[in-house]
């Protein structure tokens, strides 16, 4: 599938990965649910794209696949030029990560951040001791912004949404992927925090080369943080684009059905003036 | 934890099913290391009633029943307890594998655990008491363990097809943790009130098999046990000739040790399902 904005990078820029022909079946022949389509795409180094649409879209599927938590029924992803299933779960692990949508039961109650932070040591830097290993936590930790001496041994029930979901990113810090796939990372938090999460990502992309493949169902926060969107519906890819040329000219329906139902401080204003 | 202790102490049926089951365990675990009587030996005559010489009478062979009664409560329990380990440890493993794995081996494993529920576990009881010539309490308490786990096997089988989705399990798992790590470190832990709760009715149920085995003559061999009395009672006619102290003393622990077990699974149910709680 030729991508509609490759000109957007320079030439002679490999995709860092490249999904083709992706589907996922679920269920029996008789009672089958086609939840991913027939779908193509790709990221290129250091990219923020977005795969937008509505719950049921297929977008988390699609992320789960990428992740290799859920087989394709059909269709390869490929990384760095080589299939991922030639690839060992570990070493594609150390590559590409996640974020997850709900901070809370992203992590497990019984341990402490310490704990939680600690796991990334199994996919790198295995070798280090443990004062080592708690002074890199500690420095991911203020990279994000929380205070590392008040919260690493504290339990999640502790914390907030917020500083849960900045855990989160720490720890894929600690990892340093190539691709962060952050399936919907701000749905679940306040708004308060959610501009600051987007931002630090954004920010970590552009200072590691960091791809970012977000998943979410807000057309402003896709238009927001990323350089190309892919909208999805009933598990196709319904259109592509560079996030201007999508949000400027939205050339199907679906899309601008997405556009129209962004809720505005103006068009309420407006609302209000007519009935007065 | 300090949470949940507060909660289970403040639980009645707990604190006096707890108190219950500890008045039972000192009776039948420590009694016997303080009086230091053979249950064997004989110190009256055939089914002599209760005196000074005999607190609870004397059995058909005119030996003590309250010394019996007392090693008896100590076998039992140590039946009930070991029967309650091997279950619960077959049925969380089976259970676990088959929710966590799914597809042909949830089948297979679930097929087997469906089987074994159809088939009365008494008959497979009798079958396996006879075939085993040992006979020792360890024995007993092992052969009643392995035909009594499927219903944990299910029941975690359910919980872990359902913890296995979470996304602190996805984490763990693109954190590179092998299956049997997930399963130890990010499911278990999640089970660990309903495990403890299945580990109480397995105990409790391996009291009562043993009890149901040894009156049908199939009990420990060498020792004697809460069924083994009621089993001697039973082919020495103690109903018919009105010795109830040779067959009474075993049925009244038996019921208090079952009913003191059910009371502490209802409390901690109480403690671990906030909606059974009284305001």
């Amino acid at each position: 599938m030729v991508l509609a904005n490759a000109v957007t990078q320079p030439e002679g820029v490999r995709l860092l990965l490249e999904v083709e022909n992706l589907t996922k079946i679920f269920g029996s022949a008789r009672n089958e649910v086609v939840a991913v389509d027939n779908i193509s795409f790709g990221i290129y180094p250091g990219e923020v794209m977005s795969l937008l649409g509505e719950s049921g879209s297929g977008k988390s599927t699609t992320a789960r696949m990428i992740l290799r938590l859920s087989k394709p029924t059909k269709g390869r992803i490929i990384f760095k030029g080589q299939d991922i299933s030639t690839l060992k779960d570990i070493d594609y692990w150390r590559q590409v990560q996640m974020i997850f949508q709900d901070p809370f039961s992203s992590f497990n109650s019984f341990y402490s951040v310490h704990s939680f932070l600690g796991k990334a040591f199994r996919l790198t830097n295995n070798h280090l001791s443990e004062s080592e290993r708690t002074a890199r936590m500690e420095q991911s930790m203020e990279s994000v912004g929380l205070n590392a001496a008040e919260l690493l041994f504290k339990r999640p029930h502790e914390l907030s949404g917020g500083q849960r979901q900045r855990l989160m990113i720490a720890r894929a810090l600690l990892i340093g992927p190539d691709l962060l796939v952050a399936d919907e990372p701000t749905s679940m938090i306040d708004a308060s925090s959610r501009v600051g999460i987007l931002n630090m990502l954004m920010d970590l992309s552009r200072k590691h080369k960091m791809s970012i493949l977000f998943i979410t169902h807000d057309i402003g926060l896709a238009y927001y943080t990323s350089d190309r969107l892919l909208i999805m519906n009933e598990g196709k890819i319904v259109e592509e684009g560079t996030a201007e040329a999508v949000v400027d000219a939205p050339a199907q329906p679906y899309t601008k059905r997405l556009l129209a139902d962004v809720p505005t401080l103006r068009k309420a204003w407006d609302e209000e003036q007519e009935l007065a | 934890m300090g949470e949940v202790l507060i909660l289970v102490l403040r639980s009645r049926r707990f604190m006096i099913g707890a108190v219950l089951f500890l008045t039972v365990l000192a009776f039948g675990v420590i009694g016997p290391r303080i009086v230091h009587r053979d249950p064997f030996q004989m110190v009256g005559g055939l089914f002599d009633s209760p005196s000074e010489k005999a607190m609870l009478g004397t059995d058909n062979l005119g030996r003590d029943v309250f010394t019996q009664l007392m090693y008896g409560t100590g076998t039992s329990l140590l039946i009930g307890f070991v029967a309650g380990v091997v279950a619960t440890c077959i049925g969380v493993t089976v259970g676990a594998v088959a929710g966590f794995k799914g597809g042909f081996v949830d089948e297979l494993l679930m097929g087997i655990t469906n089987i074994l529920i159809t088939i009365p576990s008494i008959v497979v009881l009798i079958l396996l008491s006879i075939a085993i010539r040992s006979r020792s309490a360890m024995v007993m308490g092992v052969i009643i363990g392995i035909t009594s786990w499927p219903w944990t096997a299910r029941a975690v089988r359910a919980q872990t097809s359902s913890l296995k989705t979470r996304e602190h399990v996805d984490l763990a798992r693109i954190s590179g943790y092998t299956a049997v790590e997930l399963i130890i470190k990010e499911i278990l832990p999640y089970m660990f009130s309903y495990i403890f709760m299945a580990f109480i009715l397995q105990f409790s149920g391996g009291i009562t098999n043993e009890a149901t085995l040894s009156m049908l003559g199939l009990g420990p061999f060498q020792t004697v046990s809460l069924g083994v009395m009621l089993h001697w009672a039973l082919l020495w006619e103690a109903v018919r000739t009105g010795a109830w102290w040779a067959f009474l003393p075993p049925v009244v622990f038996l019921t208090i040790t079952s009913f003191s077990l059910m009371l502490i699974n209802a409390g901690l149910d109480e403690v671990f399902n906030p909606r059974l709680r009284k305001s």
